[in-house]
């Protein structure tokens, strides 16, 4: 019952945030002082400033690279976080998680330790460009999560990389 | 569902004869073990030997073993009477432990049972009087018998006789009496017993394995924490697959486990209490902990630390306390792994510019390097006999190896595409590993070797595995 209430409440909110929502003109940035919108998912084929969905439309890129071993930030890497950086700057409440992740030619708990590293280094950048740390969180996986599979150069530096997720 | 692994002990008797056993095992049952000399039967030749007295010729060359390892007859265990008992039929279970005893000794490499062609129905009142004369004609070197016994509480007596054929005595003998859930530790017992006897080497047969039981895409595996018995039966999940869980390891006494989880997403060490299922966070903290290892007396957890893109050792009391950092270089400091003696650790660190394999004192005093021959070192694991460091290296693929605790000594043992993670059985012998498949599969299995680096096998579990973890012998 009380399960019930909480659903019917959750969706009143879904459609009081989607009629809101179609009242602003999608892309428009926050005026000064005002707080931008909290971050929400498409609506219909709209994109709300601020969102995950926003993010991946307005960076270069969410996914940096490294080389074997490595977890310094190169000049493409830069430019990446650049454009990350300044969509931070923006959205001042929007929190990210970066996920630190490593090919398959680690051992299984060097690899740990490697992620984090890799996230870390990510995350100092956007410090470094202005964004708070208290906004960032990272999280290593590892070789737990490849996302080209094969056993060859090229897939190998597919997976050394590091990821920027919008959380909210 | 509530765990009773650790509620159920083996009793050990000592088998007085056929009549003995029984009496032995009802007034004998008792919670706690009871290794004890065997009794010799009336009429035989007393096994043991004093101290000073020629040793039997019958000895098993663990050097050598594998070359021409040891013909030995098994035959099915028989009993008294057939009854149902809660393990199955009485006379069943009877073939099944020779069985079980025929696959623990063939897997270490160093016996040759007889096949079933070559054996021969044993009838109980011959158990301890063995037909010498036909097993002398199989080219049987040494004879196990034993019998099964299903008794008016519940419990199972499983007597095993070790023989030698050529000599026609009893080596040993020994008696369990097991609940019913327990039948197929007498068999491994049985078999360590055999194998310790005529191998010199320490028991590893009645053990269990701690490990990561693996399914799904290369891309998104499925990972469930699992314990199976040594021989890869009697395995059980106890954990549902829905959050990553790595590298356990099993406590020194086996009522616990710690394994690093991404429960809520927060990469962290928990401890797994196997008796009741609950677990708690090791390190209340928001900080990645991972690499887990318990000190020899399970006071303490080892385990790594990263904090800002650094990664340290440190220490921790088992039950919960404050860390103590043993490590403090900017590198990745991880993988320690205690000298049996508790007083040194093991460990990797790429402080040098790559992976290599370290010592330190168990205070994280006298760090020193130990490998330094080419390509990277990694998952240090000390000997339980304190004899060797098993690694894994990486150059051209990873492969499992031993090296002295000093450095010495560097030997390859396997030769996979990806061979990781190296845990030892308890009598320092053999090694179980992980081995992963090239390219978009992924997966992996488990392996074992032993420190001849000739026995490679796959150890069967019911989906894929890695991360394996040795535990000790069971009590």
């Amino acid at each position: 019952m009380a399960k019930t209430t909480a659903t019917l409440l959750f969706a009143t909110a879904l459609v009081a945030l989607a009629g809101c929502a179609h009242k602003r003109p999608p892309v428009l940035p926050p005026s000064p002082g005002e707080q931008p919108m909290p971050p929400q998912g498409p609506v219909g084929d709209q994109i709300m400033p601020g969102s995950a969905a926003d993010f991946q439309r307005s960076v270069t890129s969410d996914t940096i690279h490294f080389a074997l071993d490595q977890y310094d930030i190169d000049p493409t890497a830069r430019a990446i976080l650049d454009s990350q950086a300044q969509w931070l700057m923006r959205y001042p409440n929007v929190r990210v998680t970066i996920e630190g992740h490593c090919d398959e030619r680690g051992t299984r708990e060097y690899n740990l330790a490697l992620g984090d590293r890799r996230a870390n280094s990510t995350k100092n950048y956007l410090a470094a460009r202005g964004v708070n740390p208290a906004r960032v969180s990272t999280i290593s996986y590892g070789k737990e999560r490849p996302i080209a599979l094969g056993s060859d150069e090229a897939s190998w530096a597919q997976n050394r990389r590091a990821v920027t997720i919008v959380i909210g | 569902m509530r765990q009773t692994y650790y509620h159920i002990r083996l009793a050990f008797v000592a088998l007085i004869g056929l009549a003995g056993a029984a009496a032995a095992a009802q007034t004998t049952p008792s919670p706690q073990p009871m290794p004890q000399q065997a009794a010799p039967a009336p009429g035989q030749q007393p096994p043991a030997l004093a101290p000073g007295q020629t040793p039997p010729p019958l000895e098993v060359d663990v050097t050598g073993g594998i070359s021409a390892p040891m013909p030995i007859a098994i035959p099915a265990m028989p009993t008294p009477t057939i009854v149902s008992t809660a393990a199955g039929m009485s006379d069943q279970v009877g073939r099944e432990l020779s069985n079980i005893i025929t696959n623990d000794l063939k897997n270490s490499g160093l016996f040759h049972p007889l096949g079933a062609n070559m054996l021969r129905p044993v009838a109980f009142p011959e158990v301890t009087a063995p037909a010498f004369d036909y097993w002398g004609g199989t080219g049987a070197q040494a004879l196990v018998q034993g019998f099964i016994r299903a008794n008016g509480d519940g419990t199972l007596t499983v007597g095993c006789y070790l023989y030698d054929v050529a000599a026609r005595t009893e080596l040993t003998r020994q008696g369990f009496v097991v609940p019913p859930s327990d039948w197929r530790r007498a068999a491994h017992k049985c078999a360590d017993m055999v194998y310790t006897r005529l191998t010199g080497e320490g028991p590893y047969f009645d053990s269990r394995v701690v490990y990561v039981s693996e399914t799904g895409p290369k891309a998104h595996r499925i990972k469930r924490l699992a314990i199976m018995d040594q021989d890869g039966f009697n395995g059980r999940f106890l954990t549902n697959g829905q959050t990553i869980v790595l590298t356990p390891e099993l406590s020194p006494d086996q009522r616990s486990i710690v394994y690093m989880s991404y429960l809520n997403d927060r990469p962290s060490l928990y401890v797994y209490d196997i008796g009741s299922g609950r677990q708690r966070l090791l390190v209340p903290n928001t900080a990645l902990t991972f690499a887990p290892s318990f000190s020899p007396d399970g006071r303490w957890i080892l385990f790594s630390m990263a904090s800002n893109g650094n990664t340290d050792i440190y220490r921790v009391p088992a039950h919960g306390g404050t860390p103590q950092r043993l490590t403090n270089s900017p590198g990745i400091d991880t993988g320690g792994s205690f000298s049996p003696d508790g007083s040194k650790i093991a460990f990797e660190s790429d402080r040098s510019g790559s992976q290599q394999i370290y010592v330190m004192n168990a205070d994280g005093s006298g760090q020193q390097r130990i490998s330094f021959s080419a390509g990277r070192y990694a998952t240090p694991e000390w000997s339980p006999r304190g004899d060797l460091i098993a690694f894994t290296k990486i150059g051209g693929g990873f492969h499992v190896g031993v090296m002295s605790p000093g450095g010495g000594g560097e030997r390859m043992l396997t030769d996979g595409w990806q061979d990781e993670s190296p845990t030892w059985a308890p009598n320092g012998r053999v090694l179980m590993y992980f081995r992963t498949s090239e390219g978009k599969s992924g997966a992996s299995d488990l392996w074992s070797v032993d420190l001849t680096g000739v026995n490679q096998r796959r150890i069967p579990t019911p989906l894929d595995g890695s991360d394996p973890d040795w535990g000790p012998i069971r009590p």
